[in-house]
């Protein structure tokens, strides 16, 4: 009874910020608002989750539940281009969307560079437009029916990016999307939202930045959707900065057709919480996906990666890549499942995740699934947990390295090979760098 | 140059070496042989500085300073070079990454200017000539995927980067067949100077026939037994270890 009283408690507020979408028919237009009344009903059902509920069985989300929130989008916040910068690739001279608090922000902005056959829009303004993209796309491959927090999402957000790239065109840009949170006294929660489009045999490269500036708590639940339309090339980056005293619940739903091509990076540097889905639904013959992770994990931060792989269609390959470091007290939690649905004949699928513990303290949980309901098939998973080889260290010390150098080199050694699939040249070079200068953190902290 | 006095040593609770002495000078070539679990890369890994290995009882002096107060990076600093028995692989890290860290770090302990990418390539293109080592070893990882021989060429080729002054070869023979040992053997005489010393440990005679050495140590079970000149590794071939093996219990 006490605790159904609590979980009421914890939803009130969630409950209550969706008024609002009933009454502004620019948030909701007619189209739009059933599915964020059907999104709400969902999350008030499904409540958040708890570690009763077998993906979140590690994952601890009360700090989120118990936090009072209020919508970051309802506060004003000062937010200068030196605070944006460290998060921006200014070697991309693509289109640059930056929304603060979940909202976009047109002085930090430039979208004027904007290469042929693309349409990079906020999804506010292209929702109120009643561009035909959204009716057809958003929240129809974000399937909130068991997920409370992509419920959630659906449900309250206010505006986001949407990417349409028509049919044959390949921009040679990468579009930059920075959502940033500027926390105050009181705890805020964003809703970023995005969408992209490719559609047949189109090509898109984009870089996907989450990060904060400033101390406070902030609760970050975003949902993007990504449709790579047949033979359609899409290279995304997510790179999540997340500060000290956030959480950031995200999930990506990727809907692959024919002969499609996705390369996904998913590089988790920082958050107190930083959770991730990915769905990638293999629609159609000839595709190729390929997910690739990084993360880093110290003092008591955690950082979860559940990969959903769903094989329906033959002769698709997947590859799921994932390391990370875990420092201090660190812990992670890698959950990859592979299904192959009937018919899949010919797929292959490949899983791999390794851990680096630099602590005894620091933990990771591993645990891939297969789900096979084909015969022809070839799925692998293999998960490592390893820690710096006393060897090595050996090795290296006695040619002249010190003991610090010697293990820096070995951790970053261990990052680069996840590094090195980085396609997007300055993202590359950048995070190899912020790596790099982090390392002597990482060795102090789990000494 | 290196003074080793009643040296104990132990790992993981059992002691291994047992009182060992000796005494090697500037430019010296002083070779041990022994038979297998004698202690001889035991010996190797102590005065590297290797942390699994205790020291129990006994002093080394090297140049005059106590080796064994040092960490293993400043011994590599003083000029103490270990060719390992098994070089380690090091996935991600390459071979040029690598030296260039480990000469630049002893540069920097010498006081000396650390080299940039251009000049250090300059300096080690020269020295893989020495062992006869295929250029594109450089660009890849530390010893991963490398041959036995391989390995073995890289530990010398990396003696001649980093030009220790007391170079300490844990049998760096063994595994080759004859063509590689005698380019091995023969970067290894190139690398001889009046003011190097080396320690040449071996389980097969036929290294000796191309590094000739000063002397020659027989190890058995933790002590140098019986010392000699290069005769002495003929008379072990000829008549195996047993006999001071023999004449080593019969002394207790
Ligand atoms: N790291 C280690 N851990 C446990 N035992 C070891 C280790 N290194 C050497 N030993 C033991 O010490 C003895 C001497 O070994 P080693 O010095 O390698 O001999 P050698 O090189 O002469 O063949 C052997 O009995 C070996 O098993
Ligand atoms: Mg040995």
């Amino acid at each position: 009874m006490i605790e159904v009283q609590e979980q009421q408690n914890q939803l009130t507020p969630y409950i209550d910020q969706f008024e609002r979408f009933e009454q502004d028919s620019e948030l909701s237009p007619a189209h739009f608002l059933p599915i964020r009344k059907a999104a709400i009903a969902r999350f008030a059902e499904l409540g958040f989750p708890t570690n009763r509920d077998e993906d979140w069985r590690f994952t601890n989300v009360a700090p989120i539940a118990n936090m009072v929130t209020s919508p970051a989008s309802q506060r004003t916040a000062e937010v200068s281009p030196s605070d944006v910068s460290p998060f921006l690739y200014p070697e991309l001279d693509g289109p640059l969307l930056v929304f603060v608090n979940g909202r976009y922000c047109a002085s930090l902005s430039h979208t004027q560079s904007m290469p042929d056959g693309v349409r990079v829009l906020n999804l506010a303004e292209a929702i109120s437009a009643g561009d035909p993209v959204i009716e057809e796309h958003l929240a129809r491959h974000a399937c909130y029916q068991d997920r409370a927090f992509a419920a959630l999402n659906t449900a309250l957000f206010e505006d986001g990016v949407v990417v349409h790239v028509s049919k044959g065109a390949t921009p040679d840009k990468t579009i930059q999307v920075l959502f940033i949170t500027s926390p105050e006294s009181v705890a805020t929660v964003a809703y970023p939202r995005v969408l992209v489009v490719a559609d047949e045999s189109s090509q898109v490269s984009i870089v996907e930045s989450y990060a904060s500036v400033g101390p406070g708590d902030y609760f970050v639940n975003s949902v993007t959707e990504v449709v790579a339309g047949a033979n359609a090339t899409v290279d995304i980056c997510r790179v999540e900065h997340e500060g000290d005293n956030g959480f950031h619940i995200g999930s990506l739903h990727l809907h692959q057709y024919r002969s499609s091509r996705v390369q996904y990076h998913l590089m988790s540097l920082g958050g107190r919480l930083i959770s991730h889905d990915v769905y990638a639904l293999l629609d159609g013959e000839g595709i190729d996906c390929s997910l690739n992770g990084f993360y880093v994990v110290e003092g008591k931060q955690q950082v979860d990666n559940h990969l959903w792989v769903d094989h329906a269609k033959p002769h698709c390959d997947s590859r799921e890549f994932f390391k990370g470091v875990l420092a201090d007290q660190g812990r992670g939690v890698f959950c990859g499942r592979i299904i192959v649905r009937e018919g899949a004949q010919k797929t292959d699928a490949k899983q791999t995740n390794q851990s680096l513990l630099l602590s005894d303290r620091a933990q990771i949980e591993s645990n891939p699934q297969l789900e096979i309901f084909a015969d022809d098939v070839k799925c692998t998973h293999g998960a490592t947990i390893g820690q710096i080889s006393e060897e090595s260290m050996f090795y290296l010390q006695s040619r002249g390295l010190s003991k610090a150098a010697a293990r820096n080199m070995l951790v970053y050694a261990f990052a680069a090979e996840v590094m090195a699939t980085l396609k997007i040249l300055p993202v590359k070079t950048k995070l190899e760098a912020e790596l790099f200068s982090r390392l002597p953190r990482l060795e102090t902290t789990s000494a | 140059m290196l003074e080793i006095r009643n040296l104990h040593a132990s790992v993981e609770g059992k002691e291994i070496l047992k009182g060992l002495n000796l005494s090697i000078k500037a430019g010296e070539v002083h070779s041990i042989m022994g038979p297998n679990g004698s202690g001889k890369s035991t010996l190797a890994q102590v005065l590297a500085g290797h942390e699994a290995y205790e020291v129990t009882e006994g002093e080394v002096l090297y140049n005059g300073k106590d080796l064994l107060d040092m960490e293993s990076d400043v011994r590599a600093c003083e000029g103490v070079f270990l060719a390992f028995q098994y070089p380690v692989e090091i996935p991600g890290v390459s071979t040029n990454y690598f030296l260039r860290a480990a000469m630049n770090s002893i540069r920097k302990y010498r006081g000396e200017e650390e080299l940039d990418a251009i000049d250090f390539l300059q300096v080690v293109k020269e020295k893989t000539k020495i062992v006869e080592m295929d250029e594109g070893l450089l660009q890849r990882n530390v010893n991963e995927g490398f041959s036995g021989g391989e390995k073995k060429r890289n530990e010398i080729f990396q003696m001649a980067v980093l030009e220790p002054s007391l170079a300490i070869l844990d049998e760096t023979d063994s595994g080759l067949d004859i063509d590689a040992l005698k380019i091995v053997a023969g970067g290894v005489n190139q690398l001889r100077r009046p003011d190097r010393s080396m320690l040449v440990i071996t389980h097969y005679q036929r290294l000796l026939d191309f590094i000739v050495p000063d002397f020659v140590h027989v190890l058995v079970d933790g002590r140098i037994e019986k010392t000699g000149g290069k005769e002495l590794a003929l008379e072990l071939e000829d008549k195996g270890y047993s006999w001071i093996e023999g004449a080593a219990s019969t002394a207790v």
